[in-house]
């Protein structure tokens, strides 16, 4: 099966951060024509269902409560507004730049209940893990978190083994890998013959990431490689992944576009209850429908181009998204919008 | 006096009259000290630029200056952007009651300096004292008057093809001193504001050429949003070469930690020339030590701006859509 | 999917380092990674240490894009 020269090849990056650096450093522009790019769903923003921003912003709307989150989510649409437009409205909303600071709110402000709205990738949810640990320890009765977090592989896995994707490998994401380590990639290069390297996110590293990629292909290596040699080590950082694990135990979960994927979520464990703001809050949400026009779900799984969506530029733009693909820091809309012209 | 302002202090009356004369003793000059209800001044020039800006910013002061600072540097260099030499400005106050005099004497110290650093006078005033919450500590407006010095086209209408870009120094310090000092995010840094008065620097760079076709300083928005509004205004198109922007090490870097594009954080110090490429080399050097060419108007692409990267491939340098956040994706 | 910035260990005290990221520093959390010290480089992600590091030495980018057209060219 040896990938015949000048052959198109097709590679993707998972990563929302690689997207943003593979177009602010014009590497698109750069490559040579047989060597496609498509944008993968790593992006957490994009891939969390408007039903756990929508429960975000219910809970943020409760008297008392006050919602840190990082800037990634607060202009994210939800069915009826948006948290960034909730804390014009004048509740209280807060961006923060770590899980710690919501700890210091909930500690200045113990008559309130402070919740930290979380989405991220198995790079931030063990520093979430470790934040509720330092709860416990200081016996903090007023801080949860809501989980959005996700784990990418099982969504790899899904795209790889998908018969119309036509993926021919895949750069991965660096700074998840650092805390995963090479490993869990290896079924998807040895299994669905992919082949994966782990980049960094400097222009060079992804232009050798790339290059490593056709050399594998050329070669049929079908395995995995770690570019970022600087960052990542083949066993990953053992104490973070025993910190996640001690604190959230994998869930099915949905993701926008790529629909529910088993195992692919995290919930805190039975013993971290208190500070689950699930289930502090119960709070009912209606289900969402997608938006009408809006094919975030496609580009998601690099099935569509931004500029296969009827909505991109014309009514969607990053001042008005429409989906998250337009609204979060690293969709591949927003990207294309910003940086294509 | 007690030591905070209260709603008597704009009644008319005595607190009034005292708070007044307390203000402008610290700018006395003959016009301002007629205390007439208008000031009558006199311009050589019968071309004169007029500029008004307000003043809202928090936390009132932060590294490298203040509002006062801020309120004279801002208008006036609004002023010397038209090619003009600022002379005069008014100075208005909204005070929200209960806000501590020695606030006030602090600004007021800090628009008195920054007058005289820039060589202008204070000539008329007004202060409004509003109830608790009708405004957030202090308001305050500038309005400010200049002669145009430039003699070539009026400065400010479009950029020309072919015009070389200079701008006079690294980006990004104001916006992220405010965003570090505001924000309480915890970093700890000694990122000042660059805020400061631009008619100097203006003056000499008139001085070298009379082919300057624009100015414009960066604020909010960055430098950025000032090309493409340039790129815009001109219906002509610029490309920017991402290696000739300077920005100083450490603003880079907390860019970088918060996840900010430093092109679109906002200026208080900066400037940019457009002006024909023979006279280029004699403009920077005008425009200080630190200022660079970083380039050009073109004819192809109109109305959008486009950087060229360290690949030497070009992407388009989009208009700021809002405001950015601290992110960690 | 992860802004993560290098910075240098200036201080430790207990589980919390002061960190130099080249003229800001910040407290950050040591809580997912063990076996630092002052004077290591390590990966910043939302207040944390996530790694220790290698410092990396500006590559030449337009020698990595020539390296690549010529694989891809072959």
């Amino acid at each position: 099966m040896s990938r015949k020269n000048k052959e198109q090849i097709r590679l993707m990056e998972v990563c929302g951060t690689h997207t943003m650096a593979i177009a602010r450093s014009g590497i698109k522009k750069a490559l040579p024509k047989n060597i496609e790019l498509i944008s993968g769903p790593g992006c957490p923003v994009c891939v969390t269902p408007q039903k756990g921003i929508d429960k975000a912003i219910k809970i943020a709307s409760i008297k008392n409560v006050i919602m840190t989150t990082f800037g990634d989510m607060m202009r994210v649409p939800g069915t009826n507004n948006s948290l960034h437009s909730l804390k014009g409205e004048g509740k209280d909303v807060r961006v923060i730049y770590s899980c710690l600071d919501a700890l210091n709110i909930a500690k200045d402000n113990p008559d309130k209940k402070v919740v930290f709205m979380g989405v991220g990738f198995e790079t931030t949810s063990p520093t979430v893990a470790a934040a509720v640990l330092e709860a416990e320890r200081e016996r903090l009765k007023n801080f949860s978190v809501l989980s959005n977090f996700k784990a990418i592989f099982p969504a790899l896995e899904a795209i790889a083994g998908s018969r119309h994707l036509k993926i021919d490998g895949f750069i991965c994401p660096g700074h998840v890998s650092v805390i995963t380590g090479s490993n869990p990639y290896k079924k998807i290069a040895k299994y669905y013959k992919k082949p994966c390297v782990i980049a960094g996110f400097e222009p060079d590293d992804i232009l050798k990431g790339i290059r490593r990629l056709i050399m594998k292909l050329r070669k049929d290596e079908y395995d995995v490689e770690i570019e970022y040699e600087r960052a990542v080590q083949t066993e990953g950082n053992p104490t973070a992944l025993r910190v996640l694990d001690t604190v959230f135990r994998p869930v099915d979960s949905i993701w926008r576009g790529l629909g529910l994927i088993q195992k692919s979520g995290l919930k805190l464990r039975k013993r971290y209850k208190v500070f689950d703001a699930e289930e502090k809050f119960k709070v009912k949400v209606p289900e969402s429908y997608p938006l009408k026009g809006c094919i975030c779900a496609k580009i998601l799984t690099g099935e569509k181009l931004p500029a296969d969506c009827k909505l991109f530029k014309k009514v969607c733009s990053p001042e008005s998204p429409i989906g998250p693909c337009m609204v979060s820091s690293e969709g591949t809309c927003a990207a294309y919008y910003r940086y294509e012209g | 006096m007690s030591d905070r302002i209260t709603l008597a202090h704009g009644n008319g009356g005595r607190l009034m009259r005292e708070l007044i004369d307390k203000l402008r003793l610290k700018f006395s000059n003959r016009t301002l000290d007629e205390m007439a209800d208008a000031a009558e001044v006199s311009v050589k020039n019968n071309k004169i630029a007029f500029s008004t800006d307000s003043y809202v910013i928090k936390p009132l002061f932060f590294p490298g200056g203040d509002i006062g600072k801020l309120a004279v540097f801002g208008t006036i260099n609004d002023i010397a952007m038209k090619g003009a030499k600022p002379l005069f400005i008014s100075l208005a106050f909204i005070i929200e009651d209960g806000l501590e005099l020695q606030i006030l004497d602090k600004i007021a110290r800090s628009i008195k300096w920054a007058a005289k650093k820039a060589g202008i006078k204070v000539v008329t005033g007004d202060i409004k004292i509003v109830e608790k919450g009708a405004a957030e500590a202090i308001f305050i407006n500038t309005s400010g008057v200049g002669e145009i010095i430039h003699k070539g086209d009026p400065i400010g209408v479009r950029a020309k093809k072919g015009d070389a870009i200079i701008i006079n120094g690294s980006i990004a310090e104001h916006g992220m001193a405010i965003f570090n000092a505001r924000e309480k995010l915890g970093f700890m840094s000694d990122i000042k504001s660059d805020c400061r008065n631009l008619n100097l620097q203006v003056e000499r760079c008139l001085k070298a050429s009379n082919n300057i076709s624009f100015m414009r300083d960066l604020t909010r928005g960055g430098l950025a949003t000032a090309l493409n509004e340039i790129a815009l205004c001109s219906n002509l198109g610029i490309e920017i070469e991402e290696k000739y922007i300077p920005i100083k090490h450490n603003v880079r870097r907390l860019c970088e930690v918060v996840g900010f594009d430093p092109l679109y954080i906002a200026n208080e110090g900066k400037f940019l020339c457009f002006v024909r490429p023979k006279d280029a080399i004699r403009v920077k050097r005008a425009m200080g030590k630190k200022a660079r060419i970083i380039g050009k108007v073109v004819s192809s692409h109109r109305k959008e701006v486009y950087l060229r990267t360290a690949l030497g491939s070009s992407r388009i340098l989009a208009m700021l859509e809002h405001d950015q956040l601290p992110r960690i994706c | 999917m992860c802004l993560a910035v290098p910075a240098r260990i200036k201080s430790i005290h207990k589980d919390r380092a002061i960190v130099d990221f080249g003229g800001i520093k910040k407290e950050i959390s040591l809580g997912i990674l063990q076996g630092v010290k002052k004077g290591d480089y390590v990966l910043i992600h939302a207040g944390f240490a996530i790694t220790k590091m290698k410092r990396h030495k500006a590559k030449d980018v337009l020698k990595a894009l020539t390296e690549l057209k010529n694989v891809a060219k072959e």
